[in-house]
């Protein structure tokens, strides 16, 4: 695949006209595109804030799901039943199997994993600061899966109409997936808000916990959103940030009335006249503190994840030794056991 | 050697038999084999897939976007090639 910096080249080259003037004519078509609702696809110009908006917003992604396997990781071992352990390592599998689409769609606009990794490792990147909380009790992995989830997911689904296509397809995966993520939180939750004294308390307490950090999960308020208007303009973002976080409040008080869960917040009420839930202010400074690593986990998180990465060093190595080796002088693309393409097309005709 | 130096594979999905393979998306692997493998952890988790193909991106030829004009330009006037075009009087049928 040609690097961006490559195609910019060989476009101003083939067009024969100076940067500038070529440069306001893709301009022009790109805002075009955006303006119809078009997507705009990994070969396509875009201008330079564009591509790193979404390189910054795609690598931040991908990190949450990456390092966001850790906290719930932390009770596979103690999971009280042999279905609530497949259930787990199942749902920690899709996070990585996210992690993973999201980075392939962030190295679509000339950025490669290597370096991703080196900037999560170094804290050039960000993760969300959700997952620098710790999962105390086994009722949290179900308050991650009902809030945590509950609300990736309201900041998920408008991501699907995003503007850049390879994000907008991981995002559709994506969501089709947390929708368990969600649902088994919940029955989670369900099932010790049902239980012993104890059990109830255990979840009471997990949703005292998760609750505020979980609204903090769409950022700051609009009018202290650096990147937020921007985004909207380019269609990356869909929704302010208080309207998603509006939204989320409004979805999760039935559903805490429905677990016989209190949600921790005073404030909270039904107001008639906006057709919404008022809730209470949201603790910034706990949010910025954490977000400047200050947080419970933030330093166990990213020394986990970097033994993680330099313990693994000898499986990638054996691999690529091993493809090395059957490989050969060939250029990398050995018949296996298994058809080639190429045969199961001719096998087809 | 790290994780970049596998190569790039895109990853092609038959959902079920009597469909064409779809892009799915793409990953890193160091051969056939693995990109195979990891392709079918990535993508069919659910049973979304009956076959995989996994191509080495490195292999694919791709059309310019900037040439998509003129690159597709000679069908754009040839509305002859549609039944549409043509007028045929009403009540003849099986048309």
């Amino acid at each position: 695949m040609a690097t961006p910096a490559a195609q910019r080249t060989a476009r101003t080259e083939a067009d024969g006209t100076p940067d500038t003037v070529g440069t306001t004519a893709y301009q022009r078509a790109f805002d075009a595109a955006v303006a119809a609702d078009e997507r705009v696809e990994p070969r396509d110009w875009m201008p330079d804030a564009y591509r790193a908006t979404l390189v910054r917003q795609i690598a931040q992604h991908a990190h949450s799901e990456i390092i966001g396997m850790q906290p719930e990781a932390n009770w596979i071992t103690r999971a009280p039943s042999l279905r609530r352990k497949a259930i787990l390592m199942a749902k920690v599998q899709d996070e990585a199997g996210h992690g993973l689409y999201l980075y392939s769609a962030a190295e679509t606009l000339g950025t490669s994993r290597e370096e991703l990794l080196d900037k999560l490792h170094s804290g050039r990147q960000k993760y969300s600061s959700i997952f620098n909380y710790p999962t105390l009790t086994w009722a949290d992995v179900g308050a991650i899966g009902w809030l945590v989830d509950g609300a990736a997911i309201t900041n998920q689904v408008p991501l699907c109409r995003c503007s850049y296509g390879p994000y907008a397809r991981a995002m559709v995966r994506i969501c089709k997936e947390e929708s368990f993520h969600q649902r088994q939180g919940y029955e989670l939750l369900l099932a010790l808000s049902k239980g012993t004294t104890e059990q109830h308390a255990m979840a009471q307490d997990a949703v005292n916990r998760w609750w505020w950090p979980s609204l903090m999960m769409f950022g700051p308020p609009d009018d202290a959103s650096q990147h937020s208007a921007q985004s909207m303009e380019w269609k990356i973002k869909r929704h302010s940030n208080d309207e998603l976080r509006q939204r989320f409040v409004d979805i999760c008080v039935p559903q805490a009335e429905s677990l016989d869960l209190t949600l921790p917040d005073p404030d909270l009420r039904w107001n008639e006249e906006r057709g919404h839930y008022d809730f209470g202010p949201i603790d910034w400074t706990e949010f910025w503190e954490v977000l400047k690593g200050n947080g419970p986990c933030n330093e166990q998180r990213i020394t986990q994840r970097r033994r993680a990465h330099d313990e693994g060093a000898w499986v990638r190595e054996a691999a690529a030794a091993y493809a090395a080796k059957h490989t050969g002088h060939t250029d990398g693309t050995r018949t296996t056991g298994h058809q080639t393409a190429h045969e199961t097309e001719a096998e087809r005709a | 050697m790290s994780t970049t130096d596998w190569p790039l594979w895109e990853v092609f999905v038959r959902s079920r038999r009597g469909l064409s393979h779809t892009h799915a998306g793409s990953l890193h692997a160091p051969d056939a084999e693995l990109a195979l493998r990891n392709a079918r952890d990535l993508y069919t988790r659910r049973g979304e897939g009956v076959s995989i193909w996994v191509v080495p991106a490195a292999a694919i030829t791709a059309s310019s976007p900037d040439e998509k004009d003129p690159f597709f330009e000679p069908a754009a006037d040839k509305p002859y090639r549609h039944p549409t075009f043509y007028d045929i009087p009403e009540g003849v049928k099986h048309l």
